[in-house]
């Protein structure tokens, strides 16, 4: 900067012109990206609340699929698929994935525990699509046909990395001294991490659930050849299931308006159910106060 | 941990007298745990810790157990086609005859064309958030992006295909190719279906997961910089970029990867808009095919073991790439973070 040596003998070194008004450019180009990324965003949820709000009824939420040509129908058995999936998804991966988060928290301060650290890292890289065949190659080979379960397989496989490291991050937040008193107390360390540690995390670690169920909840890739689709109801795990995703997609891609309608529909449930989730968890977790990071 | 050292003091008797007493405490908690406590401390002790490492091992296995199905069910393809799967051109699963290289070309391609878009967006809002913006606007305004990274992927190609496919076809493309035609990379009919929506989809999914990682990568550079920067008369720009954005280099490109990692692998959204066509075409508008959405389409139809196997084998090849991008990526984030976790973004 020659300005500097300049101007070396005064007190306050004066900014050159150009500097100024490189300084303000900079600031007005990172206003415009700011700009530039929150329109897509605007716009998305504008357009999804605009064509899903004049689309949604109650016939939307309560029946079944009509055939092209038919109009009105719902999608009220890819609501219910979802929610069959998701709880399949839910009780395969949540403990797992928890008790991980448990195993690296309280025993994994060392090689072991980096490789598994590690491996949760890369695995929550892996392409949801590859999840899916790989869930096929388990479970619909194995049983010869597509199924709730492996759809709900893949979505495990995909929450369990997310809530490992969450629960992990949570649990290190809980202070030492409060392990170390429970210790003092004679409590055995099970018990002290189950009754005490994670206790004291339990909102933490809720938010991480909560967060690796909204990013599952959406997924649509992983479905397409598990879960498959369906256009009756299904309660059965072993059968294919409609999901509200899987439902949206092939609406979308179908050249008719009704069904054009009903994915934007189908959307914007999805959306709403997802925003609330992740909306309510980081207020619920703003006001427990602690687990926040 | 200096945890193990602690006494203990009832872990050795066979009554767990005190213990009871003690755990009165939490005494609401007591009768779920029943069945542990009545084996007392040190096998209650043995038997959590293995409980929990089952857990751990259960991820390991998990990425095990996708390499194993991966490479087994490529093996066909692999025996029939060598090498020369990743460098043919023909899909054509009529006479049995595979070449993946258009789709390997769309999968990178449409990631690049999205990196090209989403870095200095994302950059330029994680510098903003970080260094620029009121501190009342911090917190709102990383929500909204975090909430980019909210919207399904589906939903990302239901927009896509009733809005941003139709105002590249009317006003995007044509301007595109009346200013630069010249290059070849502009020319064609403009359908809006083609390479260039899917790089831009791609980039606004990718946005919020490369300004997220960057904004935290900023927030670990050490305060004394920034104000040893501002002391020397650096004004704000300078500041941030000798003093900041220097120090996060390492960092940022781990984000830039992550976002990589996320677009190679992304099938849904780019699937509705790129057209789904095994060509490679020098023109951005025209469309192309990639790796997940040669998946996502034809891997429940597939008939056939040859074919089938040869979409796992596109399967086994997005694998490795994603797993190399991702583990560089983390290393380059853990290398600036010191080992604190990324937080996952979700």
């Amino acid at each position: 900067m020659p300005e500097t040596a300049k101007s070396a003998g005064q007190t306050v070194l004066p900014i050159s012109l150009r500097r100024r008004i490189t300084d303000h450019v900079m600031t007005g180009v990172a206003v415009l990206t700011v700009i530039m990324v929150l329109v897509p965003l605007f716009a998305i949820f504008a357009y999804l609340v605009y064509r899903g709000v004049g689309s949604i009824n109650w016939a939307f939420l309560t029946q079944t699929p009509k055939p092209v040509g038919e109009s009105g129908g719902g999608m009220a058995n890819a609501i219910v698929g979802s929610g069959l999936i998701l709880a399949l998804a839910s009780i395969l991966g949540v403990p797992v994935g928890v008790g991980a988060g448990i195993y690296l928290a309280e025993f994994g301060r060392n090689r072991f525990g980096d490789v598994i650290r590690f491996t949760a890292d890369v695995l929550n890289g892996v392409p949801s699509i590859v999840i899916g065949i790989v869930a096929y190659s388990i479970v619909v080979l194995s049983q010869k046909h597509f199924s709730a379960l492996a759809g709900g397989v893949a979505l495990a496989i995909m929450m369990i990395p997310t809530i490992t490291r969450t629960t992990e991050e949570m649990l290190l937040l809980v202070p030492q001294a409060l392990r170390e008193a429970a210790y003092g107390l004679g409590i055995p360390r099970w018990r002290t991490t189950l009754s005490i540690t994670l206790r004291t995390a339990t909102s933490g670690v809720i938010t991480g659930i909560m967060l690796a169920f909204a990013r599952v909840a959406g997924e649509t890739a992983p479905l397409l050849f598990t879960a498959f689709g369906n256009q009756f109801w299904n309660l059965r795990t072993d059968q294919p299931t409609a999901a509200l995703p899987l439902q949206i997609f092939n609406y979308a891609i179908s050249p008719y308006d009704e069904w054009h309608r009903q994915a934007w529909a189908g959307a914007l449930v999805l959306i709403v159910l997802i925003v609330t989730a992740v909306a309510a968890v980081r207020f619920a977790v703003r006001r427990g106060g602690f687990g926040a990071a | 941990m200096a945890i193990p050292s602690l006494p203990r003091p009832h872990m050795r008797g066979p009554e767990p007298v005190e213990s009871a007493k003690v755990s009165d405490v939490p005494a609401a908690r007591k009768r779920s745990f029943a069945f542990f406590h009545e084996i007392g401390g040190e096998t209650g002790d043995r038997v959590f810790k293995f409980l929990m490492l089952l857990c751990g091992l259960a991820v390991l296995a998990t990425l095990g157990l996708i390499v194993y199905q991966l490479v087994l069910r490529s093996g066909i393809s692999w025996h029939a086609f060598g090498f020369k799967f990743f460098a043919g051109h023909d899909w054509d699963p009529v006479n049995e005859q595979f070449g993946a290289l258009p789709f390997i070309y769309g999968t990178l391609v449409s990631s690049f064309l999205a990196l090209l878009i989403a870095v200095p967006l994302a950059i330029g809002v994680a510098v903003f958030t970080t260094e620029m913006c009121p501190p009342r606007l911090r917190g709102p305004l990383s929500f909204f992006v975090e909430l980019l990274a909210a919207i399904p992927s589906v939903v990302y190609g239901l927009w896509a295909i009733f809005v941003l496919v139709p105002i590249l076809s009317n006003y995007v493309e044509p301007f595109l190719s009346r200013t630069l035609g010249w290059t070849g990379l502009f020319t064609g009919a403009p359908y809006g279906i083609s390479m260039l929506a899917a790089g831009i989809i791609l980039a606004i999914m990718i946005i919020p997961i490369i300004s997220s990682i960057t904004r935290e990568v900023l927030m670990v550079v050490p305060q004394h910089q920034r104000e040893a920067a501002l002391a020397l008369g650096a004004t704000r720009w300078e500041m941030i970029r000798v003093g900041v954005l220097r120090n996060a280099r390492a960092g940022i490109m781990g984000g830039i990867i992550l976002g990589l990692g996320r677009a190679l692998g992304e099938t849904m959204a780019v699937t509705m808009v790129i057209g789904n066509r095994p060509e490679i075409a020098k023109s951005l508008f025209a469309p192309g095919y990639t790796m997940a959405s040669v998946l996502a389409n034809e891997f429940s139809e597939a008939t056939g073991d040859v074919y089938l196997s040869a979409l796992i084998e596109i399967g086994l090849a997005l694998f490795l790439v994603t797993i190399v991008v991702n583990a560089l990526a983390r290393l380059l984030v853990w290398t600036v973070t010191r080992g604190q976790p990324a937080r996952a973004h979700a």
